[in-house]
């Protein structure tokens, strides 16, 4: 269990990142070395970009994602598929829709899970990572294995096991999916700079003056533990993104096509990928390119954040 | 009556597939209302975490404390974690060492000092918050209307540590215990909130243990020295007594190691050789006998008792003899 061995150590050291006890310029200092950071902002403009894509995507959109304008281009029989032609920059899908139209209006769905999917696992691991950070004792070490058994299993396995559990797959289903595999991740980074926290000399003080112990969780460990989980959300956006599409191309996404999404495009672009391959390149594309962003980002952020690089 | 009877206190960490480790070894002393009380020592003598087991601060799991604790007839070490809880920053202040790292850097002052009066006397936030800027006008925090709502990093080290005395200080506690509160601040600063602190103790009649490795913190401040070594008191007395007579051979070296104005010019500092790693147990002999300039065979056999010499108490079988002989202490 190699690999489920280096994810913990990852998210152990990413924990213990947090334990900074200079303060709180860090977030200036942070901000200041990211401004200069051309890393930081190349991925901080695809992940506007994309954001502002999906947000106006309807209004700029020149058809609807969901109209057949161009079947009659569409001959099954000798695998032909509408072409770029005036007015439809990468020409229609298998079903004769406007394929430019759909990458851009796909990138809704794709923010939705992508979003949807952080929030959910960001969720369920506060409140376990709490629960075992704050508590300890039998429930930390009850929380604790349970989230290392998750964790032994590869991500995109898990998750496609959930997605298969559910008889009637939607965009919900491929939601929770994806979020289950990010709890554990998680519930143990929450736990770990908790921990840290727990032997601070703040909590000790809080403690030294009668603080009550659930206003030292919630007031003093909580707030100061999240530094390490916004930059693994970050991170995770854009293996929520990856992990979704993976899960629409197998078949295990929203069966309704009308509706645009960048993993189940690619995954019906398959069929002519030989004859067709521009179908699958522009997805995918989509696809790499924004996960990219929000990766180039979250790491930029968290080597900025590590007060080890600290000037 | 004292306001707080220490006796005997024990403190044994155990550490899994360690031998159990005696940080405090049965310190006893007693803390008048409105006293001042030094600890002093150097690191590893478990100054502070004789503070700590006052204060009921130590891990329940892990550390074993023994002996009592007496607080105005209350044996704090019996008392539940809840009783405790409630009189911790009501009847007893703490202090500590590092001020930027003792608060919590993402709450505001204000929000700090108000959560003790919210917690010990029920006032609510907005209430508190007026009250908090007052404390803090009084520990002399400049503008504290202002500074009531910046958080801990946009305040100097030496306004950080009278928002922590603000803090210990809120609701007018009888004890305060200050864990080395000037260590982490610059000298000047330093002399600002060691006159701050006998001020305020002094204005509220509040008793002090002040826990130090710097003899002159003791010198401007503490009422009596209790002088710790290995986990145990070595030499107690008066400050003014300490200071112009130590006896123990340890007390006498750390005032023999203190740079003088008034030295000649090239004298040199007189360190006490070796360090606290070469302790031996206090079983069977004087922990302190490897590094003493004193030490007799007797010492390294025969664990030194306490025993009271004039009007100090002293654990040495060959203490250091004043400068001018007195012939009743011979007869002790």
């Amino acid at each position: 269990m190699a690999l489920g061995a280096t994810k913990k150590d990852r998210i152990d050291a990413l924990a213990k990142s947090s334990v900074d006890d200079s303060g709180v310029s860090l977030a200036a200092s942070a901000w200041r070395r990211l401004r200069r950071n051309p890393v930081f902002l190349v991925g901080l403009g695809i992940t506007l970009l994309f954001v502002l894509v999906a947000a106006i995507s309807p209004l700029i959109a020149p058809h609807d994602p969901s109209a057949r304008d161009l079947i009659d281009q569409v001959v099954k029989a000798r695998n032909e598929i509408p072409p770029a032609q005036p007015g439809h920059p990468l020409g229609g899908d298998l079903q004769g829709r406007d394929f430019f139209s759909r990458l851009l209006v796909g990138s809704q769905q794709t923010l939705m899970v992508g979003v949807l999917a952080t929030l959910f696992g960001l969720t369920g691991g506060l409140v376990l990572g709490t629960l075992a950070g704050a508590i300890g004792g039998w429930v930390d070490s009850l929380v604790m294995r349970i989230v290392d058994v998750m964790l032994s299993i590869p991500s995109l396995l898990l998750a496609f096991s959930i997605g298969a559990l559910f008889a009637h797959p939607n965009q919900f289903t491929v939601i929770i999916a994806v979020a289950t595999v990010q709890i554990p991740i998680f519930a143990r980074l929450l736990r770990g700079s908790m921990l840290a926290q727990r032997g601070s000399d703040h909590v000790l003080a809080a403690r030294s003056l009668g603080v009550k112990p659930g206003q030292i969780v919630f007031r003093h460990m909580v707030p100061n533990s999240l530094g390490p989980v916004i930059v693994q959300s970050t991170l995770v956006l854009a293996t929520s993104i990856i992990d979704a599409a993976a899960l629409s191309f197998l078949g295990l996404g929203n069966p309704n096509d009308a509706i645009p999404e960048w993993g189940q495009m690619l995954g019906t672009s398959q069929e002519v990928l030989d004859s067709h391959p521009a179908l699958s390149f522009w997805p995918a594309a989509c696809i790499i390119i924004v996960a990219l962003g929000f990766t180039l980002m979250g790491e930029s952020l968290r080597d900025a954040l590590d007060p080890k690089n600290r000037r | 009556m004292a306001l707080l009877e220490v006796r005997d206190l024990t403190v044994v960490f155990q550490r899994r597939g360690e031998q159990p480790f005696t940080a405090v070894d049965g310190v006893s002393f007693d803390v008048e209302p409105g006293q001042t009380v030094g600890l002093v020592g150097e690191s590893g003598c478990g100054k502070s975490v004789t503070s700590l087991a006052i204060m009921g601060l130590l891990p329940k799991r892990g550390a074993t404390v023994t002996g009592s604790v007496k607080f105005e007839d209350t044996d704090l070490l019996r008392l539940s974690g809840n009783q405790m809880r409630d009189r911790r920053g009501r009847d007893l202040g703490m202090v500590f060492q590092d001020p930027l790292s003792s608060l919590n850097p993402v709450i505001t002052i204000g929000v700090q000092v108000a959560e003790v009066l919210e917690r010990h006397q029920g006032m609510s936030r907005k209430k508190a918050l007026t009250e908090a800027a007052g404390l803090l006008d009084k520990v002399g925090i400049p503008d504290p209307n202002r500074r009531i709502s910046e958080y801990p990093h946009q305040l100097s080290g030496g306004m950080r540590q009278r928002a922590l005395i603000a803090m210990a200080l809120a609701c007018k506690p009888r004890l305060l215990i200050a864990d080395e509160p000037t260590t982490a601040l610059d000298v000047t600063i330093q002399a600002q909130i060691l006159s701050l602190l006998k001020g305020l103790v002094q204005d509220t009649g509040t008793a002090l243990i002040m826990i130090t490795h710097d003899l002159g913190v003791v010198a401007g401040l503490c009422d009596e020295v209790n002088v710790l070594y290995g986990g145990r008191v070595v030499e107690r007395a008066e400050r003014h007594e300490l200071f112009a007579e130590p006896r123990h051979p340890y007390t006498h070296g750390l005032l023999a190691s203190i740079p003088r104005l008034d030295a000649p010019r090239g004298e040199r500092l007189m360190p006490i050789t070796g360090s606290v790693s070469d302790n031996i147990p206090w079983d069977s002999a004087c922990a302190f006998a490897p590094r003493c300039p004193n030490a007799l065979d007797v010492c390294r056999e025969v664990t030194p008792e306490q025993e009271w010499r004039g009007s100090r108490l002293l654990r040495c079988h060959n203490p250091v003899q004043p400068a001018a002989a007195e012939t009743e202490e011979a007869s002790v």
